[in-house]
């Protein structure tokens, strides 16, 4: 065993996997010498030499469209965007070309590329640089959209996500980059399109997926201080969705919240809450709520602290689901009234 | 294969420079009011400007190999400068020594901040790009419009912002240009025309564009600036930002500034052309390429553009060379440049060869200089202690301006966190 963090294990795991196959490429700005502005790529260019490893103009979506080419004939290609919303340049080739391909095509051509994009805020960035990207890439079919909480799993889910024979955005969540944890490496955690229990509980499930784990994971420990025992299930693939894991565990508890920092409206949290309502209706004792960041564009980062799901704002949402008393017409957490809520 | 550089050995390119259209926007109205008609020392023997509208470049690319810059033939020395010293107003030219001067120390000033942890987020700084900006500053016309890249507070300052609203931005104070929204990648300001900084790369292009777009709309005579860098040249945004401004005959000048480097991959590892200036003749735009340690170069090649853009509404390209003097951003410590590059930057400081030339001109006296180091000194630290004494933007301002007027469904309204229930 030895202490890796969550970008070690990723440059580990582009390391094994460039070793092992010697189809997968890697290629992006500033990914080869430089080794990218997190260091995911480091020393891969040195060791597998600029075949294999290179730097790309600054051209994303010259970068995700070769990356398509590549994959059609045979290479296995993992490209980066350096930060979330430099991905949308290269948005129309993931919506138009990466997720389509196979179906198009009848299942002649399949494309077995990564698009491995930072993503998330809690670093202090700004606009552009503390999106959560993830429900774009969700909402299309045929994208497989994975994203890690661990060093363990960073490592297991790009290896797998490189193996795969379908196009997979891969978020990684920035924050958690310098995460440490022991881990024997090379490991193979759980597989890629299932959610795990992180955390047992009774009271109540909490779910969340990325750089949200370890908040939640957090707010369950604070949350037992005060006699509530909540589960935690970290989602890992956003889609596909591992309705089997949650349903069980909701149906369970009885009660659910969703967390993440991605905007609440039309987030991943709402389809969660959608599909555990036609699964779980009649074993839950309160709504499913969720916990997300405000519909507001990426705010600086004096006020981001606020802005991001914090374990205060996780409590209070469980507080709400706690006691069914305050399920009354007039507490303010009944939908339909909330037009008359602070307004 | 695909990191392929190649070595550029002709030397840099000139501008052929038009006299009499030198505006002094960076002058005090009197200065401008007596400037003289800048002559253009760049002769016709001089001016091997790119200047084949019309045709495709000759599309040869130059034989060479290497990995780095090379130094040999590559820039000129400063005594090349073309600008004939005799020729200026004193008074001009040292107002030019102080503006490049008041970026300079100003970006430093910004740097310790950012290292104190007193400036949040991603922050580039201008070091080394002060007489570029001075020179395109004072081409411009206080109506003209400018867009930059994120690498936007010396322009900002040079567009007419004050230190002030700019440090306080970087800061991320209420005061700030964009009321500590913003912060360093996004300066904005209504009043002088300074339409933005973008951290996109290649997002203002097509904003410039448009502006553009609006002022030939209306029949204005105003001239948009489009800053950016050299890897900028390589996004979508670029190509189809000058089709269109070529196609409709927009006022627009795109300004790329080549430090040869965008992060950390070389212009020739970037650019299948990376001598940018002739990257417009695909849309039949007019390329000049200057040497962007020259203000005056700088100034007359820009204004003679803007003036040109102005009377003809047609798009021109401008490529100001010039060197980085630090990493990337504050944070880049730069490992990826040799020993050599750094030294080649260092050597090539557009302020201190500008003040020797000014010395030896007998322009800049020992008192002078004094004086005006005083003066920059104090107008920065005025900004830093202004913005440090400025207070933060308040947790309600979350929810301002997301749109014109309220929504329904406004996440402060939301049930769900009554934290910030009204
Ligand atoms: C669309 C997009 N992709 C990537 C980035 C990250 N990035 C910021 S600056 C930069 C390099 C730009 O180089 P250049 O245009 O030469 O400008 P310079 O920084 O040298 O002034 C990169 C890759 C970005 N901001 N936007
Ligand atoms: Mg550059």
């Amino acid at each position: 065993m030895a202490e890796f963090s969550m970008g070690q294990a990723l440059n580990r795991a582009l390391r094994d996997a460039l070793a092992a196959d010697p189809s997968v490429v890697v290629y992006g700005e500033d990914v080869g010498p430089l080794g990218g502005v997190f260091r995911v790529t480091d020393g891969l260019t040195a060791e597998f030499g600029e075949d294999r490893v290179f730097d790309s103009p600054l051209a994303e979506s010259g970068i995700v469209g070769t990356a398509v080419g590549m994959a059609m004939y045979g290479r296995r290609p993992v490209v980066e965007m350096q930060f979330d919303a430099f991905g949308y340049p290269a948005f129309e080739q993931v919506v138009s070309h990466v997720a389509k391909m196979r179906n198009r095509t009848r299942g002649r051509v399949g494309l077995p590329l990564v698009i491995r994009i930072p993503y998330g805020g809690g670093i202090g960035a700004v606009e552009h640089h503390g999106d959560s990207s993830e429900m774009y890439y969700a909402h299309t079919p045929g994208l497989h959209v994975v994203t890690p909480a661990t060093p363990a799993d960073a490592y297991s889910l790009l290896r797998e996500a490189i193996e795969d024979p379908d196009p997979v955005v891969f978020l990684e969540p920035k924050r958690r980059y310098w995460t440490k944890a022991e881990v024997d490496l090379p490991v193979r955690t759980e597989p890629m399109d299932r959610a795990v229990v992180r955390r047992t509980g009774t009271d109540v499930t909490l779910i969340a997926y990325g750089p949200m784990v370890d908040t939640v994971l957090e707010a369950a420990e604070a949350a037992r201080e005060e006699g509530c025992a909540a589960e935690v299930v970290d989602l890992r693939s956003l889609s596909p969705f591992d309705d089997q894991t949650v349903t069980a565990s909701v149906r369970r508890t009885g009660r659910a919240v969703v967390v993440h920092e991605a905007a609440t409206f039309g987030g991943y949290g709402a389809e969660v809450a959608a599909r555990v309502t036609e699964q779980c209706f009649h074993y839950l004792e309160a709504p499913v709520l969720r916990v997300g960041g405000f519909d507001i564009p990426y705010p600086p980062p004096e006020l981001e602290e606020y802005h991001l799901p914090s374990v205060d704002r996780i409590l209070g949402a469980i507080d709400r689901l706690q006691w069914e008393s305050e399920w009354t017409a007039e507490s303010p957490a009944v939908p339909g009234r909330r037009s008359e809520v602070g307004v | 294969m695909r990191v392929l550089p190649r070595q550029l050995d002709q030397p840099l390119l000139r501008p052929a420079v038009e006299p009499g259209v030198g505006a002094h926007a960076l002058a005090s109205p009197e200065q401008q009011a007596t400037a003289p008609a800048f002559s253009g020392s760049t002769g016709p023997e001089e001016a091997d400007s790119y200047v084949e509208r019309h045709t495709m470049a000759d599309t040869a690319k130059p034989k060479g190999g290497g990995t780095t810059r090379s130094t040999g033939g590559r820039r000129r020395s400063r005594k090349d400068s073309p600008s004939n010293i005799a020729d200026e107003q004193p008074k001009v030219l040292l107002e030019y020594y102080r503006q490049m001067l008041l970026i300079r120390r100003f970006e430093e000033r910004t740097g310790q901040a950012y290292t104190q942890a007193r400036i949040g987020g991603y922050c580039h700084l201008n070091l080394g790009e002060e007489a570029t900006i001075v020179g395109l500053m004072t081409a411009l016309q206080e109506r003209d419009y400018l867009f930059t890249n994120y690498r936007d507070h010396g322009y900002a300052i040079g567009k007419g912002m004050s230190p002030r609203s700019v440090m306080a931005e970087l800061y991320g104070r209420s005061t700030g240009a964009a009321k500590g929204w913003g912060g360093s990648m996004h300066m904005y300001d209504t009043e002088t025309r300074m339409l933005g900084g973008y951290g996109i790369v290649g997002g203002q292009l097509p904003l410039a564009t448009g502006a553009a777009l609006a002022i030939s709309y209306r029949g204005g005579d105003e001239v948009v600036m489009c800053q950016m860098g050299d890897g900028t040249t390589n996004i979508g945004a670029w190509h189809e930002s000058l089709n269109i401004a070529s196609l409709w005959n927009l006022p627009v000048i795109f300004v790329v500034i080549n430090n040869y480097t965008g992060m950390g991959t070389p212009v020739e590892a970037s650019s299948a052309e990376p001598e940018l200036y002739k990257r417009g003749s695909a849309f039949r735009i007019e390329g000049v390429r200057v040497d962007g340690r020259d203000v005056l170069a700088v100034r007359d090649a820009a204004a003679n553009l803007v003036e040109r853009a102005r009377s003809e509404q047609r798009p021109f390209l401008l490529e100001a060379t010039s060197y980085r003097m630090k990493g990337h951003s504050v944070v880049d410590p730069a490992k990826y440049r040799t020993k050599e590059q750094v030294e080649e930057a260092r050597s090539n400081d557009p302020i201190t060869a500008f003040e020797a030339t000014l010395e030896k001109a007998g322009i800049l006296t020992e008192e002078a200089k004094q004086e005006i180091a005083d003066s920059v000194r104090e107008e920065v630290a005025d900004a830093a202690e202004f913005a440090e004494n400025s207070p933060h933007p308040e947790v309600s301002t979350l929810f301002d301006y997301t749109y014109a007027t309220p929504v329904a469904n406004e996440s402060r309204r939301m049930p769900a966190d009554p934290v910030f229930a009204e």
